[in-house]
């Protein structure tokens, strides 16, 4: 009897250092096709993820932004407009938590697209970001062309996006934090109205900062 | 049997004197606890859970002399919203716009601003619909 229970104890104790081995890692999201290559006279099958594809916008300084920009980082993405008078005060509420846990970090990044870039203009996004009390090039509030920006949220962030004179403010939109990797994968949703989910997204970043590290470590 | 007629009239009496007291104080949590429902749904996206408001953006609640001092007007900014009025709170200006209500019933301004006046370290007691009644006609 006594034998059996310092079995269970050892086992125990080894199931317990196994899950301490092993790292958090968080999923890949978005779709995923299943290719078939040949490598070295070989049939495999490879699982390709679908990234982030190129894009270009303008920050709330004027200067142009492309996904070479943001080479190397992981980021948050995110869509708003300025005058939204709904959920953005809340987004943006639980983003600066977000900014200030990592604004000196250089490899994370925030953007905020603008859905309404009719209004919302280079200097108004730079008021905006002013009075939000925003400075540096670690958030970035990006405006251009209607329907990139549209294309971008609903084909490939995969968040519903679109105008309706109907809704306060005349968009729909959701608020969605989309965190992606520096393969420009999606690595995790967020409900940016949410404190909760946008304290675990300042986890999984965190989580998401080791894996690429050891990555290159290796 | 004298006795017993004088705890009656002491337990009645007793009854009566709370029932009193808490009648107001009974208003004043019907008020306050409606209102916290009504801040939620309609105020805390933009002033937030603390009344913290939003950086420069949105301005807090917790500025206790300006709402003191403002006590007569603040049923008309709720109702018909602020646009691009500057209000100054703790010091600091802040330009923006707040959306109107119009179709918030005065019993809801009433109590939303109960809840306002009361949280956040603000003490300003029951704001009642009368109150508010009285204040729309004054709006501009
Ligand atoms: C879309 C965001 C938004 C919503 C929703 C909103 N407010 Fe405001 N509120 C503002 C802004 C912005 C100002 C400052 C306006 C200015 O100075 O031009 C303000 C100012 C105020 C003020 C005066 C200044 C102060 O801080 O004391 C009060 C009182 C107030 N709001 C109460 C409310 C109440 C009550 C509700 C809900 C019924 C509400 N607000 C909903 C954005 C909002």
């Amino acid at each position: 009897m006594r034998r059996l229970a310092v079995y269970v104890l050892l086992a125990a104790a080894l199931t317990a250092c196994k899950f301490n081995s092993d790292k958090p890692a968080l999923p890949i999201m978005g779709n995923r096709e299943a290719v078939t290559k040949t490598v070295n006279g070989k049939q495999v099958i490879d699982t390709v993820y679908q990234t982030i594809p190129d894009f270009k916008f303008v920050n709330q300084y004027g200067d142009t932004i492309t996904q070479k920009s943001l080479k190397g980082d992981i980021y948050v993405a995110d869509f708003f407009f300025t005058t939204c008078p709904s959920i953005c005060p809340v987004m943006h509420r639980n983003m600066l938590n977000v900014y200030k846990e990592f604004k000196n970090v250089p490899d994370f990044k925030i953007i905020s697209h603008t859905i309404d870039p009719k209004h919302d203009s280079v200097a108004v996004m730079k008021k905006y970001a002013d009075k939000l009390g925003i400075s540096g090039n670690s958030w970035w509030l990006l405006q251009g062309n209607k329907e990139d920006t549209y294309n971008l949220g609903q084909k490939n962030y995969l968040v519903a996006v679109k105008q309706d004179d109907g809704t306060p403010g005349g968009y729909v939109h959701q608020g969605w934090f989309v965190l992606v990797d520096k393969k420009s994968r999606i690595r995790g949703y967020y409900d940016g109205t949410d404190e909760k989910q946008v304290a675990k997204m300042i986890a999984d970043i965190k989580i998401l900062r080791a894996e690429v590290n050891t990555e290159i470590a290796q | 049997m004298k006795f017993k007629v004088i705890v009656f009239t002491a337990i009645m009496l007793c009854v009566i004197i709370v029932s009193c007291q808490s009648d107001a104080e009974q208003e004043f949590k019907r008020y306050y606890t409606g209102g916290a429902v009504i801040y939620k749904d309609k105020c805390q996206n933009c002033h937030g859970n603390n009344g913290e408001g939003l950086s420069a953006m949105i301005p807090p609640l917790t500025d206790t002399a300006y709402l003191k001092k403002k006590r007569t007007v603040l049923s008309c900014l709720v109702k018909y919203g602020i646009k691009e009025t500057i209000v100054t709170i703790n010091g600091k200006a802040y330009e923006g716009t707040m959306p109107a209500n119009v179709d918030m019933p005065p019993i809801e301004i009433a109590k939303v601003l109960t809840y306002i006046g009361n949280s956040f370290g603000n003490k300003m007691g029951t704001i009642a619909v009368e109150e508010v009644n009285s204040n729309l006609e004054k709006c501009n």
